[in-house]
């Protein structure tokens, strides 16, 4: 789980629910549907806000905390907000041989956060990541849907220099 | 191909591809064929076909152009820039551009192979129906339905000798039997597509470059065995996998085949995608049906087995994407052609993920019993930069090291098993000198213990205490009883673990140790890392002698920690130095130590 060092709560009033009540109508009667559920709001709002645990809980008949369980035990949830960019780095077998902790660590340099941080302007959130599956382009980065692949140090200045030039929105 | 007077030409768009600019390519090739009327320049018709995955990842991206006239001629490394020098010298002048085209190595690279699960992968478009079709799509459940019982089915694929592809090696047609034999009419199938090893990617490729064969391979189990619904079970980290199935899925509701009696055939199957959320463990079977059913995805004890009491209660079967992709051709070509290739007990062909220190990673599919030495000299050209092998590491997180010693190993489940590995999924991941084998050890229990489910105390606890004990193995402050503790240990978890997780999380260990005992003592005693691999034991220093001059390490370095001018040895400064290694990688004269 993310621990952002600034990145704000957003107070809870703010929170809109009719996008989390419309993912929850999609699939109401569907078996096994609260993962399904979690990930749809995920989607919608970038993490999963404590105010929707609460009517996802509600409206499904299951505990909070077992919500909350299955939350913290997949990687793919956030209860935080999280960067504009998301930088993840692959550091699977293939790219760990191929020099993937440098890359690592100079993106954690150029960008003052560490694993699964955010920095506090909500530019960028910073992942490890297992292997995205595209090892013959090992070191492999990516920054949302672009990927980068034979990664070199030099290229992780190339990168945070692009992205600092790009719209927050 | 049916339409023999027409031009084709194949783009690979799998992740590989599209990461390498596969989409800028494509757009190129269909612009330009408008703007110069090139169909009609040529009196031809002009088809830009995007494919899956070929395999040869390292080279994309990679184009085949097929004429009537030349065949297929392939070009690899493509680029934007160099589309309309193809467009014009070798569709409209005849005349291949032969230093663009792939080398030699290329045509070794696919013809050492021998490809029956991926024909489809990288020939046709995993978007079209027809294209599927067309290589005889959906004819192996025509003929199961319309000629066979469920029950010469299952007996074919027993005869066929197929082996579960996701690691364990169980026959599959005694798994369909199993299941089939439980009571009651409400039965579940499962697709595996949690791949989750690190190193290993063939499931992603054939969803993403074949996904109608996974439908047709659920469909015949699922007439097999007597269920009406079933579920492919991809991880999230696979975004265009999990676009092109469902687009598939889509097609084939639309088509009527799948669904409420499929094409008139009097046989029902429902089959919808189910979106993992990044955790490893839910590749195990157990937890991976905790997962479709909305909890964590913890793994439960077994028995009862699913195959009588699994996903929701009910019977279920479950097997992998790889697994599911070769029965269509066990039924299409018969149980004795498939049993007739491969080694006495691992039937067929097995898709390997080469990667790591290899010239040519990507993608091959061999016939099991070829030596994991000519895998990854026949067909993957050796190792990259002329730098000495050091072990092949198979099986992923779960498997072991293959060291020289021993790299005449057939690659079949058992004779794997006995040289301290296993086929795992499939991933081989290729280590040279420069590789440190304690280093690689940590590295895996380093990704077992962050994937621990945390239910089993020897695998939450253990994996964190061996961990540890690495960590400072590696930081130079091991003792040597060190790795007796770490044997003692490993056996333990082994025994004491629940799932397939915490029962194989030693192994990487426990082979390392086995063949680079070595290694860890040089680390112990001599606080030295022989690979040059442990920052916390290095200085990193020029040695002059080997030094060619090339200022290669100054392009490499991201401090500024090297000084260098042409024709000068360099020199590393080391008050800048960061250890990053960057360039003791760049330099390919082992000039840096």
């Amino acid at each position: 789980m993310s621990n952002a060092p600034a990145a704000e709560e957003i107070p809870a009033e703010e929170i809109d629910l009719t996008q989390a009540n419309e993912i929850i109508d999609k699939f109401l009667t569907l078996p096994g549907n609260l993962m399904p559920v979690l990930q749809g709001i995920q989607d919608a709002y970038g993490f999963v806000p404590r105010p929707t645990i609460d009517l996802v809980a509600e409206r499904l008949n299951v505990y909070p905390s077992q919500i909350y369980g299955v939350l913290t035990f997949y990687a793919q949830f956030h209860l935080k907000p999280r960067g504009r960019y998301i930088i993840r780095v692959c550091v699977g077998t293939a790219c760990h041989v191929q020099g993937a902790e440098r890359i690592v660590e100079t993106f954690f340099g150029r960008l003052g956060i560490g694993h699964a941080e955010t920095t506090p302007d909500l530019r960028y959130t910073f992942e490890k990541v297992a292997c995205l599956g595209a090892c013959g382009m090992a070191p492999l980065a990516m920054v949302n849907d672009d990927t980068f692949g034979k990664m070199t140090v030099q290229k992780v200045d190339e990168i945070v220099e692009t992205y600092n030039q790009r719209p927050m929105k | 191909m049916s339409d023999n007077a027409a031009v084709k030409i194949l783009i690979c768009q799998g992740t590989g591809g599209i990461s390498a600019g596969a989409r800028q390519v494509e757009a190129e090739f269909s612009r330009l064929i408008a703007e110069k009327g090139l169909s009609a320049t040529i009196g031809k018709r002009c088809d830009v076909v995007k494919t899956g995955c070929r395999g040869l990842c390292a080279n994309d991206v990679l184009v085949d152009i097929i004429t009537p006239e030349l065949g297929r001629v392939t070009y690899d490394f493509v680029v934007p820039e160099d589309v309309e020098a193809i467009i014009d010298e070798h569709i409209i002048k005849q005349e291949p551009i032969l230093k663009k085209k792939a080398k030699e190595y290329y045509n070794t690279f696919v013809d050492q192979q021998m490809r029956v699960v991926m024909t489809g992968c990288g020939q046709i478009d995993p978007e079209k129906l027809s294209a599927y079709l067309e290589e005889d799509g959906f004819k192996a459940i025509e003929k199961c339905v319309k000629e066979m019982t469920p029950a010469a089915v299952i007996d074919e694929v027993k005869k066929s000798g197929l082996r579960g592809r996701g690691g364990g090696g169980f026959p599959t047609g005694m798994k369909w039997s199993f299941c089939a034999a439980s009571p009651g009419n409400k039965k579940y199938l499962i697709c595996n597509a949690d791949e989750g090893d690190p190193g290993a990617f063939m499931d992603r490729s054939i969803l993403e470059g074949d996904p109608y064969c996974i439908i047709e391979g659920m469909m015949i189990a699922a007439y097999a065995i007597g269920c009406y619904a079933g579920y492919v079970y991809v991880r999230a980290e696979y975004p265009l996998a999990i676009e092109r199935l469902q687009k598939a899925l889509d097609t084939c509701y639309e088509k009527g085949y799948l669904g409420k009696n499929i094409q008139g055939w009097g046989f029902d199957f429902d089959l919808r995608i189910k979106k993992g959320a990044g955790a490893f463990v839910c590749g195990e079977e157990t937890a991976l049906m905790a997962s479709i059913e909305g909890e964590r995805g913890m793994p439960r004890p077994r028995p009862p087995f699913p195959a009588v009491k699994g996903l929701w209660g009910k019977p279920t079967n479950i097997n992998n994407v790889e697994t599911f992709a070769n029965v269509r051709h066990i039924i299409n070509k018969g149980s004795e052609w498939y049993a007739s290739l491969g080694t006495e007990t691992t039937k067929g062909t097995k898709i390997f993920a080469v990667t790591g220190k290899v010239k040519h990673t990507g993608l091959v599919e061999v016939p099991a019993g070829m030596s994991v030495r000519d895998v990854i000299y026949k067909v993957c050209g050796g190792i990259a930069n002329n730098r000495k092998f050091k072990a092949v590491q198979a099986g992923g997180p779960s498997g072991g090291c293959i060291p020289s010693e021993v790299l005449d190993t057939p690659v079949d489940y058992d004779s794997l098993i006995k040289a301290g590995a296993m086929m795992g999924s499939g991933g081989l991941v290729v280590m040279d000198e420069t590789t440190c084998m304690v280093d690689v050890a940590r590295f895996f229990l380093s990704f077992t213990k962050m994937e621990s489910c945390g239910k089993c105390v020897p695998c939450r606890i253990g994996l964190k205490a061996m961990l540890d004990i690495l960590e400072r193995i590696t930081a130079g402050r091991g003792e040597m009883a060190d790795i007796d503790t770490l044997l003692e240990m490993g056996a333990t978890i082994k025994k004491a673990s629940l799932c397939g997780l915490g029962q194989t999380a030693p192994n990487p260990i426990l082979s390392t140790v086995k063949y680079f005992r070595h290694e860890y003592e040089a680390h112990i005693i001599d606080k030295r890392c022989p690979s040059n691999s442990c920052k916390e034991l290095l200085l990193w220093r020029v040695v002059p002698e080997k030094c060619v001059k090339c200022g290669a390490c100054l392009r490499a370095c991201p401090s500024n920690a090297i000084a260098w001018e042409k024709g000068q040895v360099a020199e590393l400064l080391q008050d800048k130095c960061t250890k990053c290694k960057s360039c003791y990688d760049a330099c390919r004269f082992m000039a840096i130590e």
